[in-house]
């Protein structure tokens, strides 16, 4: 019981990260445009949040000072890809390269500090129920950040007018600005809340995953999150699943290590990549019409006026 | 001065009927660098009137009903409005004081319902469910039966034209713009569109009729304004007006009639179809099924079709961009080539021109040398020893230039810098020069201006009557009634059996290419005599 409990816990713990920056990422290629840089995005994001939470002792500021890094990094982005109208997946690639050096200049200083690691929440009697008390009611503040999240983008693309309209231009921008909608300006928040999404996934690792900062920390979650958008189709409920069938294969390959099963830890690391070249491959073989991408996703929109 | 004097006496509404106008525009002027796409132009728009907007291809058409809808901001002059002067700050305000368009390229969303369409080109003040209501109720109203909740992917042409109607007609407009709305019609869903505009203007809603058919403008409007070069040539009352009159304004000259050399003997063979199916290669395509015609030297076979009707498919069959499934399918020059390259389908004789001019036809970013290499590499000697002959593929790119008028900067610029008329009329002759043996092209004149069309169309006449075979798919029916000697119709992926040209009428074309079988057909002459 102990340690089915404590499996659930990891691999809740190890979701969330990619749970939030794929939630972004996902509203951004909603709209058209595909940013490679989530990799880069959540990298600069962890090593502002943990300086955020060194500098004042608080987990929360180091949360917002991750959201802006990560916002201040996608706006590079979108000033060259919808700005200046860049190749998307040169500008994405540039911004990861951009992002990993730039999270070691500012983390040089941070190594091998230490910060009080984010509070769990504890409900009195609800928190000790065996098994799923810790679950429900015993998680830091991330991770009912990101269900809610992944919630709000549900019903935000599905339910409202604006998610309509977001969805309108990453299924053709051509005639979404002949009705009049300000493309670039969508795409632009659009591309602000992948960053926002980005930075905080990033920020979560030093400021509850491991109470400290090492470069290169976010270890290809970036790509993960990426890959996830994929797997799910574009779809906000199959990217619960998907988010956490990913952070429970990361979990397995540790505990598979662990039990001295035979399989190599590189397989199980690659495992993600290779269930979401299956589910590409069957979602193409399944389809009758239309279109599961984004029509408009990763192409250059430029209005004529 | 004697235009404006005919204007008054033919228009119901004039300055001396003391209204103003709904919509005027006053020197309407619009700049692209050097370029005046619309130059100083006066339009007056009086409700209940159908007014039809001409002109050939660049013309300015586009540009001003862009500049009326918000889309563009005018470089200079103005736009009065009900008698007052507005400045647009985009399409929303334009809908907002009542200007509706229907797209010519269709503004919807392929992977988004109906509903969410109308519903992004609505202001969003009303409920989803109310608009949801309201749309079911307008659509019947007007006679567009359409399903809210299908997606737009899954709808034919005709059903996505309905939802841009219904679309602009939701936002109950005084004024209604429609950009070339028949061009992808057949001639029956036309007529339907023609009834629903006569509605609108008994109903005293103006509209603006862009389009360049002008039989179909003077059945359907009043009054026209012809732009050309983006100026205005002229507005008059379409009943002054003959068809080769509006021609002369439209092309600032005579266009010189294509004459079919009389007596085109038909020879040998030379392209077979048995029985051609193919499964469609991407999933939005057309499932290619039983066709079969013979086509002999010196013929033109005419295939008209609505687009998207397996015309793309079967082109990529016949040049080899896929391969059917046996070689005996497609016979060229009595050999099986089924099975076999484009090259080697080149080699026997037979030349492709496809519909896309840009990115199909030719690489835009390349030379028109370059380009002539691309479909000459394997037939026209341009290779000597795996290096490429640059004098050949210049001489064949001075060849076309001179036989074909091809009108350009320089020698040898890059595809993309010439114009659509200039570009196809250079890419036909390209393969002509090649003395093919079969033809098949696509949409030979598609968004080309009148004066190119007639030099192409004459090309593809001579061409037959030096005894090739030449297939010609169009989506124009008074195109293939002036070069094609049988007429066949593809839908849904199959042909059928071609008729003489001199029994292809429209209404028989236009009924195959709604679907019904000859048979029906008969059925209904029957019935109506």
């Amino acid at each position: 019981m102990e340690l089915v409990e404590a499996i659930i816990l990891a691999v809740l713990a190890a979701s969330t990260p990619l749970l939030i920056a794929a939630a972004g990422e996902l509203v951004t290629e909603r709209s058209g445009v595909l940013n490679l840089g989530v990799e880069g995005m959540m990298i600069v994001g962890a090593a502002c949040g943990f300086a955020g939470a060194w500098l004042t002792g608080s987990t929360f500021i180091g949360a917002l000072f991750g959201i802006v890094a990560g916002t201040l990094m996608s706006l590079i982005f979108a000033l060259m890809a919808l700005g200046l109208a860049v190749n998307q997946v040169a500008t994405g690639l540039a911004l990861t390269i951009l992002g990993i050096g730039l999270s070691g200049l500012i983390g040089a200083g941070f190594v091998g500090e230490r910060i009080t690691p984010a509070m769990h929440l504890h409900i009195p009697g609800l928190t000790d129920i065996p098994l799923i008390g810790r679950v429900l009611f015993g998680e830091d503040g991330f991770v009912y950040v990101s269900v809610a999240l992944i919630v709000g983008v549900w019903w935000f693309l599905g339910r409202t007018r604006a998610g309509l309209i977001l969805r309108a231009c990453g299924d053709n921008h051509v005639s979404a600005h002949a009705l009049g909608y300000p493309v670039l300006r969508i795409r632009t928040f659009a591309v602000m809340f992948g960053g926002a999404c980005a930075g905080l996934a990033g920020a979560y690792l030093p400021l509850a995953y491991t109470p400290f900062f090492i470069p290169g920390m976010t270890a290809g979650r970036g790509w993960i999150a990426l890959a996830l958008v994929v797997f799910s189709s574009w779809r906000p409920g199959r990217l619960v699943i998907g988010a956490y069938l990913f952070g429970a294969v990361t979990i397995l390959q540790l505990h598979a290590q662990g039990w001295g099963v035979g399989i190599p830890s590189q397989f199980m690391s690659a495992l993600p990549y290779l269930a979401t070249v299956l589910v590409l491959v069957l979602l193409s073989r399944a389809r009758t019409g239309g279109s599961t991408a984004p029509a408009a996703l990763g192409t250059v929109f430029v209005p004529d006026r | 001065m004697q235009t404006h004097r005919r204007m008054l006496e033919s228009t119901p509404h004039g300055p001396n009927s003391g209204e103003s106008p709904l919509l005027r525009t006053t020197g309407l002027t619009k700049r692209y660098g050097d370029f005046l796409a619309n130059d100083s132009i006066d339009i007056d728009i009086w409700p209940g009137e159908i007014h039809a907007l001409l002109g050939e291809n660049g013309a300015g058409k586009s540009t001003l009903v862009k500049a009326i809808y918000g889309l563009i901001q005018p470089s200079a002059g103005e736009i009065r409005w009900q008698g007052e002067r507005i400045v647009l700050s985009g399409p929303s305000e334009a809908r907002s004081r009542g200007i509706g368009m229907v797209f010519q390229h269709f503004s919807l969303f392929d992977n988004l319902t109906v509903a969410e369409n109308v519903a992004l080109g609505l202001d969003g003040k009303e409920s989803f469910k109310d608009m949801f209501a309201r749309l079911e109720q307008v659509s019947k109203a007007y006679g567009l039966p359409l399903d809210p909740r299908r997606e737009v992917w899954q709808l034919s042409v005709g059903e996505r034209q309905r939802i841009e109607i219904v679309r602009a007609l939701m936002q109950d407009p005084k004024f209604l713009i429609l950009d070339e709305p028949t061009a992808v019609l057949t001639p029956q869903e036309a007529d339907q569109l023609f009834i629903v505009l006569q509605r609108l203007k008994a109903e005293g809603r103006a509209i603006l009729y862009i389009s360049h058919k002008l039989e179909e403008v003077k059945r359907l409007c009043d009054t026209a304004t012809i732009l050309r070069g983006g100026r205005k040539v002229e507005t008059c009352a379409l009943r002054l007006e003959t068809a080769a009159s509006l021609a002369r304004m439209m092309v600032g000259g005579e266009i010189k009639a294509v004459k079919a050399a009389s007596g085109r003997k038909t020879t040998a063979l030379r392209l077979v179809v048995n029985d051609l199916s193919l499964a469609p290669a991407e999933s939005h395509g057309v499932r290619l099924q039983h066709i079969s015609f013979e086509l002999r030297g010196g013929e033109i076979l005419g295939i008209a079709g609505v687009a998207g009707n397996g015309q793309d498919e079967l082109f990529a069959a016949l040049s080899g961009e896929r391969l059917s499934h046996a070689p005996r399918t497609v016979v060229i020059e009595g050999i099986a080539a089924g099975r076999l390259s484009i090259s080697q389908r080149r080699k026997l004789g037979a030349a492709f021109v496809p519909e896309e001019r840009l990115g199909h036809g030719t690489v835009p970013r390349m030379k028109l040398s370059e380009n002539a290499l691309l479909t000459g590499h394997a037939a026209s000697g341009m290779v000597r020893r795996g290096f490429i002959d640059t004098a050949a593929t210049l001489k064949a790119v001075d060849r076309a230039t001179e036989t074909f008028d091809v009108r350009k900067a320089k020698r040898d610029p890059e595809a993309a810098s010439l114009s659509g008329g200039n570009l196809q009329k250079f890419i036909v002759g390209r393969e002509i020069l090649r003395n093919p043996a079969v033809l098949v092209v696509s949409q030979p004149t598609w968004g080309v201006d009148a004066g190119a069309a007639a030099v192409i169309r004459q090309a593809l006449l001579d061409l037959a009557s030096a005894g090739a075979a030449v297939l010609v798919t169009s989506q124009d029916l008074d195109e293939l009634a002036e070069i094609a000697d049988r007429i066949a119709v593809m839908f849904h992926g199959r042909l059928s059996a071609p008729l003489a040209a001199s029994e292809a009428t429209r209404e028989r074309l236009g009924l195959l290419m709604g679907g019904s079988s000859p048979e029906s057909t008969e059925v209904v002459h029957a019935a109506g005599a």
